[in-house]
């Protein structure tokens, strides 16, 4: 997938408004994702070249956050957790059926590009354990067998 | 002395300047604590110090967890110690646990018997595999002149920190997290698809068989051993003064002709000697040097200066793929081994009734990058290349062991002639500043018509990372520039794509200290003195030379008078020039 001038246009903006600084890469990266919704190779070789540094090392910060992707996320963006108090209660089964359901893997997007799939470290709300997210809406107390018609809702 | 600390360590006090580590301090009174992702060649700017590996731990009286040595300044009264039972297993342990998720096979590893881990291993006395875990699978290339497998990677970012620090070429880095992580070129690419330029550096610092050389070992046996190949040697300069340390011998030994015994022994059908090309690089890049300077000082405002070498493969890659709006700058001569190829195959195959595919030119080169070179397309003829392939002095220590040959016992023999007769000048390329000279004292006799009254220009030479030097040529004051690593390239390109570049002539090498510090040569392990005695074995070389300027040289002139006419004729542009290529990664 090509990225459109006016989107690297708009990566260069970003980079100049944190001063070209690369002690600011990952506040970059982060509004750069948030604008874009990912960080494709060539977004990521601007901003290396906006900010004077290898490419390597922005690829290996993309890399290591788990937030950052380089792939087109979902319209519908889903984030199971896997934290502790989420975990104990079962939500890798819940991630699971969720992969089954959409067909896709962890870090994946649909082909029609309306779920994307992701694992999380807790939202802060362990008390409704375990926990899924579907862009800014929570779901909880989840059960394997709730996932079908949870997805059914974004239907169109 | 308010600048000295005085500490302890094993009972024994030591004074050393503040600012020390615990690891140099150590070493300073003979205590050699072990080390493994720490390198510090010193004097050069390759360090690698991410305390990482936790090799180096050592108990500091007063704190409550072990102290890697390699990243702990020394404090006034500060007690060490490095051998005490709970350091002792500490570090066993730490070197088990890295064993775990390495695959352990040292018998046909490429790197065994240089392996820094694998010597560790036996110097803690592990004898059994304590831990078993999960087993690492990534990646693996071969490329023509690096192999990758970093299933045996151990993390150290001794390669990182080259590429990116020290070459800033920026291709290899740490990528993902946790088990995951691993090293890897750019965006997970095979190197062939990045701008890696084959320096071959992160090969001459990785401590494990994780990153080597390409093997080509077999296929030159192969050669040697088919009834229906020619096969000639040209074996380059700096090899000569690092081979010695592959049998034991000491660092900056000279085993030119011990070298030349043992190739013809290996079965080489002719030996040659890249040093006759290098006095033929000069006679062209010479002559092009002083074509711009006559251009320039009759007033031509549109002639590229500096004009910069072209003989280190690794910097040709590295102008291709980051300055490819300034490739006017390098000469365009090609390196003394593709000379030597193409002077080989085209005047002394036909002189000597050969066809071009039944001879097989292989040079023997401190580099891993030559490697790549041989494989350009413009270097071939048909399909069929100048230099058909190269061996590092590694891989020909390798072949002289398993060819059973005494290599220290040997006599010493002469070269093969007519590509084996060289100059002092050729002699001196293998170290940082040698090319220059080299270029200076030929450069100075045919522009101004004098004899050089010393033709040592000292000034160019040693380890500083960008040297420089004024020579009075008539009265016009000439500047050079010598720089080696690529990061003190890349400082240099900046300037000159700025405008703000003031010399005449500059110099380039990719490796620390030249070809001398090449990626081919025997592992330095860190140890920069083992750089320093190849260095001076260069010049102690080029001293004992009866000629010392490549224009003398008597085959040099008889090649021009029988066959190839003047420097920068028809003939000599049509073999002994190249042109280059813009190579960024669009």
């Amino acid at each position: 997938m090509k990225v459109s001038c006016e989107a690297l246009r708009q990566v260069e903006a970003i980079c100049r408004k944190f001063g070209n600084d690369s002690g600011e890469l990952i506040s970059i990266l982060h509004e750069c994702q948030n604008t874009l919704g990912y960080l494709p190779e060539e977004v990521q070789r601007v901003i290396a070249r906006e900010l004077g540094i290898p490419a390597s090392k922005v690829y290996g910060v993309v890399t290591f956050y788990s937030f950052f992707s380089m792939v087109p996320k979902g319209k519908y963006p889903v984030s199971v957790c896997l934290g502790t108090a989420c975990y104990v209660r079962g939500s890798d089964k819940v991630l699971e059926e969720f992969k089954r359901v959409l067909g896709i893997e962890v870090g994946e997007t649909t082909p029609d590009g309306k779920f994307s799939l992701d694992c999380l470290r807790c939202v802060g709300a362990c008390g409704l354990a375990p926990v899924a997210t579907i862009g800014e809406k929570v779901y909880g107390r989840l059960n394997p067998s709730d996932i079908k018609k949870i997805i059914a809702e974004f239907e169109d | 002395m308010e600048n000295m600390i005085t500490l302890t360590i094993d009972n024994r006090a030591v004074s050393v300047p503040k600012g020390t580590t615990v690891l140099d301090a150590a070493a300073s009174i003979g205590i050699n604590i072990p080390a493994l992702c720490h390198m510090d060649l010193k004097g050069t700017c390759v360090k690698n110090s991410p305390a990482s590996c936790r090799i180096c731990v050592v108990e500091v009286e007063g704190r409550r967890n072990l102290a890697p040595s390699c990243a702990t300044l020394v404090t006034e009264g500060m007690v060490v110690r490095t051998n005490s039972a709970r350091v002792v297993k500490a570090r066993k342990t730490v070197a088990e646990l890295i064993l775990s998720d390495h695959p352990n096979d040292c018998l046909t590893c490429p790197k065994c018997n240089d392996c820094e881990l694998q010597k560790l291993v036996t110097r803690f006395n592990i004898r059994r595999m304590t831990y078993k875990g999960e087993q690492s699978v990534r990646k693996k290339e071969e490329t023509a002149a690096i192999t990758r497998n970093m299933d045996k990677c151990i993390l150290c970012r001794r390669c990182e920190t080259v590429c990116n620090q020290v070459q800033t070429v920026g291709v290899l880095g740490a990528v993902r997290r946790g088990f995951e992580t691993t090293i890897a070129p750019t965006f997970d690419r095979m190197f062939k698809d990045t701008d890696c330029t084959y320096c071959g550096q992160c090969v001459a610092v990785c401590p494990t068989g994780a990153l080597t050389e390409r093997d080509n070992t077999d296929r030159l046996l192969d050669d040697l051993c088919n009834p229906d190949k020619i096969v000639i040697a040209q074996p380059a300069p700096a090899v000569r003064v690092a081979l010695g340390e592959e049998f034991g011998m000491e660092p900056g030994t000279i085993v030119t002709g011990k070298l030349a015994t043992s190739l013809r022994y290996l079965g080489f059908d002719y030996v040659f000697d890249t040093d006759f090309a290098a006095d033929l690089t000069i006679m062209e890049e010479g002559a092009e040097i002083l074509h711009r300077l006559q251009a320039y000082l009759g007033g031509n405002k549109g002639v590229k200066l500096p004009i910069m070498t072209s003989c280190c493969p690794a910097w040709v890659n590295f102008y291709e793929h980051n300055y490819p709006d300034l490739l006017e700058y390098p000469s365009s001569a090609k390196s003394p081994a593709q000379m030597f190829g193409a002077i080989a195959k085209n005047y002394w195959a036909q002189k000597m009734g050969i066809p071009r595919e039944k001879l097989v030119v292989v040079s023997i080169m401190p580099c891993l990058a030559k490697k790549y070179e041989c494989e350009r397309e413009e270097f071939s003829v048909n399909g069929n290349p100048d230099v058909d392939y190269s061996i590092s002095t590694r891989e020909l220590a390798r072949l002289i062991k398993r060819s059973n040959i005494d290599f220290k016992s040997l006599p010493d023999t002469d070269f093969d002639t007519p590509m084996g007769e060289s100059s002092g000048a050729g002699a001196i390329f293998g170290a940082t500043g040698g090319v220059m000279e080299a270029a200076l004292r030929t450069v100075y006799e045919v522009y101004t018509g004098k004899t050089l009254p010393r033709l040592e220009f000292t000034d160019v030479r040693g380890l500083d990372g960008i040297k420089e030097a004024t020579i009075d040529l008539n009265g016009f004051q000439l500047k050079v520039c010598v720089a080696h690593t690529l990061g003190n390239a890349r400082i240099l390109m900046d300037k000159l794509r700025a405008g703000e570049l003031n010399y005449h002539v500059v110099e380039i090498m990719a490796c620390p200290g030249g070809c001398i510090g090449g990626a081919g040569q025997p592992y330095h392990h860190g140890n920069v003195e083992i750089l320093k005695a190849r260095s001076r074995a260069i010049y102690r070389e080029d001293e004992g030379k009866p000629i010392r300027k490549s224009h003398e040289n008597p085959d040099i002139k008889q090649l021009y008078k029988v066959y190839l006419g003047e420097p920068l004729g028809e003939l000599s542009e049509k073999l002994l020039h190249t042109h280059y290529f813009d190579k960024s990664i669009k």
